[in-house]
């Protein structure tokens, strides 16, 4: 290990020569254990598995299986069963595993070959076992480019990235192509930014490198601040250097020598990963001066955020970058010609960068050959809120969101009906069960009045209440907007005001169409994006949801029995067992009964709070 | 002595000293080719908040006005200007925490802290603070306290969790 870590690769043979030591030192690998600790699996513990199976590797002698074949890897996607652990022989996957199942695992599996039936994943319908990831429903319409490893490399072993291929592509790009026939081959694909707006990625690049201005500077956006979104935390987490690879590309077709990267501070196994992965890569020789020998010299910074949302937009996070608030300018002028430091900067997201190395390596026209018309490949998304298997999900564009939320996604959780899909974070909208069969791009998600965004993807259930997940997103953008332009800061607070009207129960006649009006004020007036699409969440339910804003108005009802006050509570004489226990928690007194006789609410004393239906064990208080 | 003059000597006694900040100031290299929000990340990890000292003397080093030093500092969420609690709970408003219950999570943390969001403890204990969205949604509802994710939680799970630190904080008052 040490006498690899000195080595700098003066030329892509020398990276050739190196992974075929490393594949030869590491593999065949007969026997592994993969422990997953991206952020999921590491809350549940995993960290302390990781552990537990070095030291029985250790114990075990070395003979049967190596130490370093215990290795922690990044998220495998599959979230909700964490942790996840998988073991060689047999690429078997353990869901929920804990501590006290590493000594059977190791013994049976590790060693003995057998599988531990009970730690298998369980279809909840068929009963069946899945033994390999491949059996797993969530996994089989899934199509990973962009998590194609992660799961199977150590995302702070540069030698493991390596292994895999990692910088063969950027060893193509420097030896073998020219930074214009990067270029065709990144145009030639199709990609469109994954942060968000969908702009071609190849356009952008050549914006920037054919714009006037020196030293010109390539920007990653780990910002990921949408929420209901961690896409990008996954890929910096589990396998950085996929990210750095397409920033030296991309950086080398501009024609940049200086990149950033910046993260948000609530990610700070990213920061950390990214951090030791551009170490490494220093010291291999693949960041700084004459790279692989080709000449070409660039390096990168990292940059931590400071907790403003607003910061993902790319003019905000300039600012940030140059120390100062984080507030968007007017974008007439393009970033690409005047962007950070007023130099030409091309900023990309975490998830667009990591396919630029895919795209070297196999073409343009392979990555073009996946997707819809016009958007191309495959899209990364965060599937949780009211689903069965939450999680981290890649997927061709085109599928359709029924295939997404009950195919991989294993319907709504608790058997409840599906309501409605939440995508595009706080500039999206949500859509309703009628529209579940519609493809999955860029442009189909914009005409139904929601857009891709990041790739929040937040399903609701019948319990939601459309007027209110509206007044969560408003009041959200509200709280983030900075303050700069007046649309965005008054505009939010006035629709924010009369959402908080009609949910109370006291909205009036006239106003949705007092929202809609303000909404078409802030799309033409506001600054930045976070303005301009901060009304999306609103006009998207009243397209799809009007009935519900009717019965908040007219009926002074709540129809999924969420906003306070819009419904009542009673209690269902049939499931009373007469405990006691709601009556006495009422702070209203409101409750009367005896022993042995179904208790009532008297709906004239209840103040609404609540406090029965929380407490009550064996739910027979209702919402009516 | 009283409770609250006792409170006020804890919060003296958490200021560092002109001369603590100038050693880590001049440590950290600061100068006006610094990165200012690097620097003040970098003061609030060493000190735990950001102390006037400090940016009076960030101020002076890299010539940039104090007063834009202190629109940046009230600019992002994550730089305080006072003393922060012992502990930090971190509640997630994020959507898939709050279509799956969050808002109940976050107040039964403010009812057992007896705090809003953003504040601190007397006893400079606790504070409490909401985040837009901890990107742990598979969790959610997700609580972080100290850096440690507590995920699908409950009102009752969570009052458990603090109630435990409360009461291993008494015996470590109780060991002095």
């Amino acid at each position: 290990m040490t006498v690899a870590a000195t080595n700098r690769f003066g030329s892509p043979a020398d990276l050739e020569q190196a992974r075929e030591e490393i594949r030869r030192r590491t593999r065949p690998a007969a026997r592994s254990v993969r422990v997953c600790i991206g952020t999921g699996c590491a809350a549940k513990g995993s960290r302390r598995l990781y552990d537990l199976f070095r030291q029985a590797a250790h114990e075990a002698g070395g003979g049967l299986i190596a130490v370093e074949a215990v290795k922690c890897v990044g998220c495998h996607g599959l979230c909700e069963r964490g942790p996840i652990v998988v073991v060689q022989p047999g690429d078997v996957l353990y869901q929920q595993v804990e501590e006290p199942d590493v000594p059977e695992v190791f013994r049976e599996t590790v060693v003995g070959g057998r599988v531990v039936e009970r730690l298998l994943y369980q279809d909840p319908a068929t009963k069946a076992r899945a033994r390999t990831a491949a059996e797993i429903p969530f996994y089989k319409a899934q199509q990973r480019i962009v998590l194609a490893h992660n799961g199977e490399i150590d995302p702070r072993s540069i030698d493991d990235y390596i292994a895999f291929g990692g910088y063969s592509a950027l060893a193509k790009a420097l030896s073998a192509m020219t930074p214009e026939q990067v270029l065709e081959e990144v145009e030639k694909s199709g990609l469109r930014g994954r942060g968000g707006g969908g702009f071609p990625t190849g356009r952008k690049w050549r914006s920037c490198r054919e714009a006037h201005g020196q030293p010109k500077y390539v920007i990653c956006n780990g910002d990921e601040g949408d929420p209901g979104a961690f896409m990008d935390r996954s890929v910096m987490e589990g396998n950085p250097h996929s990210v750095i690879e397409g920033m030296i590309i991309g950086a080398y077709a501009i024609g940049s020598s200086q990149g950033y990267i910046y993260v948000r501070n609530e990610y700070p196994l990213a920061v950390e990963h990214l951090r030791e992965a551009i170490g490494q890569a220093r010291e291999r020789g693949l960041l700084g001066r004459d790279i692989l020998g080709s000449g070409f010299d660039f390096d990168i910074r990292i940059n931590r955020g400071g907790g403003a949302f607003v910061c993902g937009e790319s003019t905000a996070l300039m600012a940030s970058l140059e120390g100062r608030p984080g507030e968007p300018r007017a974008k007439y002028v393009h970033t690409v010609e005047h962007g950070l430091w007023d130099k030409p900067t091309n900023l990309n997201n975490v998830e667009t960068w990591a396919n630029v190395p895919a795209i070297i390596n196999r073409g343009g026209d392979w990555l073009a050959s996946i997707g819809t018309a016009k958007s191309k490949g495959t899209k990364v998304f965060s599937l949780v809120g009211n689903v069965v298997n939450t999680g981290l999900i890649e997927v061709p564009m085109g599928i359709t969101l029924r295939q997404i939320i009950f195919g991989i996604g294993g319907g709504v959780e608790d058997g409840k009906a599906f309501k409605a899909v939440q995508t595009g974070g706080p500039s999206g909208g949500c859509i309703p069960a009628r529209f579940l069969d519609t493809p999955v791009d860029f442009d189909e998600l914009t005409r139904l009045g929601s857009m891709m965004g990041s790739g929040g993807m937040i399903v609701m259930d019948e319990d939601t209440c459309m007027v209110n997940v509206a007044r969560y997103f408003l009041n959200f953008l509200r709280e983030e907007s900075c303050g700069k332009c007046t649309p965005c800061r008054e505009g939010l607070a006035q629709m924010l005001h009369v959402l908080d009207r009609i949910t109370h129960g006291k909205g009036e006649a006239g106003d949705v169409e007092r929202l809609e009006e303000m909404a078409d004020l802030l799309a033409g007036t506001a600054l930045c994006a976070l303005g301009k699409t901060a009304a999306n969440p609103v006009l998207s339910t009243v397209r799809h949801f009007r009935d519900e804003y009717d019965a908040h108005i007219v009926d002074r009802r709540c129809p999924a029995k969420e906003c306070r006050g819009l419904f009542r509570y009673a209690i269902e004489a049939e499931k009373c067992k007469a405990c006691g226990i709601c009556k006495k928690n009422c702070p209203a007194d409101a409750i009367t009964g005896a022993k042995k006789v179904a208790h009532v609410i008297d709906q004239a004393k209840c103040t609404l709070c609540g406090t029965c239906f929380d407490k009550c064990p064996f739910d027979a208080i209702l919402k009516v | 002595m009283s409770e609250q003059a006792s409170n006020l000597d804890k919060l003296a006694s958490l200021q560092p000293t002109e001369a603590e900040v100038t050693a880590f100031l001049d440590a950290s290299r600061v100068s006006p080719e610094s990165n200012l929000i690097g620097v003040l990340q970098a003061v609030q990890e060493r000190f735990g908040f950001l102390p006037a000292a400090a940016l009076r003397q960030a101020s002076r080093r890299m010539r940039i006005p104090l007063s834009r030093i202190y629109g940046v500092v009230s600019f992002y969420a994550q730089f305080y200007t006072e003393p922060h609690g012992r502990h930090t709970v971190r509640c997630c408003r994020g959507t898939a925490c709050h279509v799956r219950g969050g808002k109940k999570v976050i107040q039964a943390v403010g009812d057992a802290l007896n705090l809003d969001d953003g504040e601190t403890s007397e006893d400079m204990m606790f504070s409490f603070e909401t985040v837009a969205c901890l990107g742990a949604c598979a969790l959610s509802p997700v609580v972080v306290i100290d850096g440690a994710y507590y995920g699908k939680v409950t009102p009752r799970r969570i009052q458990t969790v603090l109630s435990r630190i409360i009461a291993d904080e008494s015996k470590r008052e109780d060991g002095k």
